[in-house]
């Protein structure tokens, strides 16, 4: 029987307890990359030690989802490094040089970090277990028996247990986000990305994802999250990063970066995002 | 206030009976579509069976011939030999496009511009004469290399060959086109979800996008098969076996054309009508995950 002090992620728990350690376990350095004609992030600096959850906020367009997709190399840096557990992303070390990796090399560096998108992206052609057990069986290489049992382990804690045969198409937006972070930890990553998670949502659906996601942050797991909620921030975040125009503007201790502002820019963008209760609260 | 006996407080009406009937209008044009389209398909039956010009004892006689079932089976057989190659190019050709490599475009380019704008009928003789233009096959370097290996052109291109050749590289020009739509109507965060997965490239597209391109595939796909196997009927041109030639050959020496053609027509409405049945069931199999009412909430 395992225990049920951590609701999410059992197994990593013994392993990674909530307490967090001082070794970075993602460093961004520098980076810089343009899109077209667009210079999206210009020397972003980033950090989040083992057990860590950073929430990165700003107004849309302002480089967040590609910061993001470079620390899992589904988009590559122009300039600058990034580690994850002390290994370089995207690329190697050559003679000096830092060259790219190829696409199935960057596929295994991606297996160990979870993505969970605005968007969900189900596979909608497969049901629920499918989609789940489909990445442990075939890049990890579990039997169907013990992914199938995670699976359901996981469908278990994120509330969704009678949803295994179902497909994608037949859930509320709300369920379909819970299984793609179940998909997501399947595959025992050591990084979770979200990607503005519930902006997808209805109002009333976003709370039943913001709880899994708190769940998990007890586990000490190691996250990164874009989010627009900014009383889930206080929350769940320890550190708090705010990003205008490619650059991050402002970066420390949630509770001071989301109480007590020092950039303008972050005044107005929190002034924008909050409720006016919600401020008056603070 | 409760003014209207049937309806309760909550606004909702209790007696279904007393909710006015929607009736539908007479519809006097169905009507007259029925009587025309009627006497038009009697007129059709009538003449069938009544037009001594249709012989129909020498249709009953020809349609198990033993040539003609060698027709079918080789109309089948180039058939499915022709869609299998024209779907492998197709796939391949539309990965080129579609891989953002300039050089890989610009063949794919080239490969659907030419293939495409050439006809079937030029491109299958110019394959059966191919020797005229190189008398021999050589495997070697070109501009005047060694050779390592040399047959003559006449040996190596039979007929079925040169069928092969002509329908399959136009084929696989048109499935190209097919298949590129259907990998563009995949959205873009699948192919994404898959990789953020760990999923190498190859189980992104065989696993994750083409089965959902599938859905758009299918459909033209199963049009092209039922042309093609008709289209077929072109390489009697170059003297192959099939169907068409098959009866062309049998009535060049009894002279009974019309029920001949009658023949081969059966033959072709029969084994089109196989395919539709086949193309029903690998569409319903393809569209899994979207069966049933689309209800999701947010
Ligand atoms: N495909 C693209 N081509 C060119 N520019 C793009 C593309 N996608 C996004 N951008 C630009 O990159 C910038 C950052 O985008 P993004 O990282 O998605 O911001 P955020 O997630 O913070 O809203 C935006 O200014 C956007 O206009
Ligand atoms: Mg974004």
């Amino acid at each position: 029987m395992r225990h049920e002090q951590h609701p999410l992620n059992a197994d990593r728990a013994s392993i990674m307890t909530a307490a967090k350690t001082d070794e970075p376990l993602v460093r961004c350095e520098n980076i810089w990359k343009t899109r077209g004609q667009n210079l999206v992030l210009k020397g972003v600096n980033l950090q989040a030690r083992k057990g860590e959850v950073v929430c990165l906020l700003g107004p849309s367009g302002a480089g967040k989802s590609t910061l993001l997709r470079c620390i899992n190399a589904i988009e590559l840096a122009d300039r600058g490094l990034v580690h994850v557990d002390g290994v370089p992303i995207g690329c190697a070390l050559r003679n000096g040089s830092h060259v790219r990796l190829s696409e199935s090399q960057l596929s295994r560096q991606r297996a160990d970090i979870g993505m969970v998108f605005q968007n969900f992206n189900l596979f909608p052609h497969m049901s629920v277990l499918s989609n789940i057990i489909d990445a442990p069986m075939r890049i990890r290489r579990e039997t169907r028996a013990v992914a199938t049992n995670r699976a359901y382990e996981l469908l278990r804690k994120v509330g969704l247990l009678d949803k295994a045969g179902a497909y994608p198409r037949h859930l509320s937006g709300g369920q379909q986000q819970r299984i793609a972070i179940a998909r997501a930890l399947a595959m025992q990553p050591k990084l979770m990305l979200f990607d503005e998670p519930t902006s997808a949502l209805d109002p009333h659906l976003t709370d039943e994802v913001l709880d899994v996601i708190k769940e998990l942050a007890a586990t000490g797991m190691t996250m990164i999250i874009v989010t627009h909620e900014i009383q889930f921030a206080r929350d769940v975040a320890d550190t708090a990063a705010v990003m205008s125009d490619g650059a991050i503007i402002e970066i420390g201790p949630a509770r001071d970066v989301l109480s007590r502002p020092t950039d303008p820019r972050t005044r107005t963008f929190l002034a924008r995002s909050l409720p006016d209760h919600q401020q008056q609260a603070v | 206030m409760n003014a209207h006996p049937a309806m309760d407080t909550t606004g909702t009406s209790r007696d279904m009976s007393k909710a006015p009937e929607i009736i539908h209008p007479p519809r006097l044009g169905r009507w007259i579509g029925v009587i025309l389209v009627g006497t038009v398909m009697a007129w059709i039956v009538y003449q069938a069976l009544t037009n001594p010009g249709f012989q129909w004892d020498v249709v009953g006689r020809y349609l198990l011939d033993v040539g003609v079932l060698k027709g079918v089976a080789m109309t089948l057989q180039l058939t499915a030999i022709v869609m299998i190659v024209g779907l492998l190019i197709g796939i391949v050709v539309a990965v080129m496009r579609m891989s953002g490599d300039p050089l890989l475009i610009f063949c794919a380019h080239a490969f659907v511009w030419f293939f495409r704008g050439t006809p079937v009928l030029v491109q299958l003789v110019f394959w059966y004469n191919l020797a005229a233009l190189f008398p021999a096959i050589e495997i070697g370097i070109p501009f005047g290399g060694p050779k390592f290996f040399e047959i003559p052109a006449t040996v190596a291109i039979s007929s079925f060959t040169a069928a092969l050749l002509g329908l399959g590289l136009n084929e696989g020009a048109y499935m190209a086109e097919i298949i590129r739509a259907g990998l563009m109507s995949v959205d873009n965060g699948q192919s994404e979800a898959s990789k953020a997965l760990g999923h190498k490239p190859w189980h992104t597209f065989w696993v994750v996008v083409l089965p959902q391109a599938m859905k758009a595939i299918v459909p033209p796909t199963g049009n092209q098969v039922i042309g093609m196997l008709k289209y077929t009927s072109i390489a009697s041109v170059v003297a192959l076996y099939e169907l068409m030639h098959s009866v062309e050959l049998i009535y060049s020496r009894n002279f009974e054309i019309v029920p001949l053609l009658i023949v081969a027509a059966l033959w072709y409405l029969f084994l089109v009508s196989i395919l539709s049945v086949i193309q029903y069931f690998i569409e319903k199999h393809y569209s899994k995950g979207w069966q049933g009412q689309d209800d999701r909430g947010a």
